[in-house]
């Protein structure tokens, strides 16, 4: 699922990388835990979380994850972005919660992140 | 690549937001000098969840990593209040951490089990209210 089909889906605003929405992700997994996070996802993904502290984007950093999404309008501080926008993060944030945004995405074929 | 690659971090205790700077770092050295996506995957993810492990529990430490041709050491040294009992510590979802960690998404007790999971080896020595020096090697295969 392009990134682009993303934002569409979720309603959401784009925060940083607004010209990779052309990216393909393969799965999502949607937490507010980043211990489980760095423990489960693979490549290619897409994290949806309610979390907005810098970890969130250093996690993503470390997963190799293409695109976070903040649920609940929730919005990172803006010091966050610059870092996500050059290690080639795409962020988002809609205003569903973290059950719908996750359940239109699944809903649409983007499927669940391997164990 | 000649003799071994030395990397030698201070980890902040003080600062949660700063947690994992050494760990993007590493990430940033390894990926110039060639390595692997999944080698360098385990060895930032194990080495940020130790950095995070010590600003929790430990107000900061140092980390070693040296880099081989064939293998990535972590060294991990805090002088905080040690781990009692490190079978515990390593059953995933056991954690001391506080409630206030939790808030920031971690303290779940998955940091040790993280460690090992993405490492071929990996030791800890610790002795309460001395410290810990946890050991971790990633093999380049």
């Amino acid at each position: 699922m392009k990134l682009g089909e993303i934002a569409t889906l979720l309603n959401a605003e784009v925060l940083t990388g607004k010209t990779r929405l052309d990216e393909e992700v393969v799965s999502a997994c949607g937490s507010d835990m980043m211990s489980d996070v760095l423990a489960y996802v693979k490549d290619q993904a897409v994290l949806l979380t309610g979390l907005v502290n810098p970890q969130v984007i250093r996690t993503a950093v470390m997963m190799d994850i293409h695109c976070v999404v903040f649920v609940r309008n929730k919005r990172p501080l803006p010091e966050v972005l610059p870092f996500a926008e050059e290690s080639g993060i795409t962020v988002m944030t809609t205003a569903l919660r973290m059950y719908e945004a996750c359940g239109r995405l699944y809903l649409n074929g983007l499927g669940r992140c391997g164990e | 690549m000649g003799g071994a690659l030395r990397f030698h971090f201070d980890v902040d205790g003080d600062n949660f937001t700063s947690a994992g700077e050494a760990s993007v770092e590493v990430k940033r050295k390894l990926r110039q000098l060639g390595f692997s996506p999944e080698v360098i995957r385990c060895v930032s993810i194990a080495m940020y969840e130790g950095e995070i492990n010590m600003v929790i529990h430990a107000r900061g430490g140092q980390a070693d990593v040296t880099v081989y041709r064939d293998r990535i050491e972590i060294v991990l040294t805090d002088h905080g209040p040690g781990i009692a009992d490190i079978a515990l510590a390593m059953q995933e979802g056991y954690s001391t951490a506080p409630d206030t960690v939790h808030m920031l998404g971690f303290g779940a007790g998955m940091g040790l089990p993280n460690m090992k999971r993405y490492t071929d080896e990996m030791e800890i020595e610790s002795t309460v209210g001395v410290g810990t020096t946890i050991r971790m090697t990633v093999l380049v295969k």
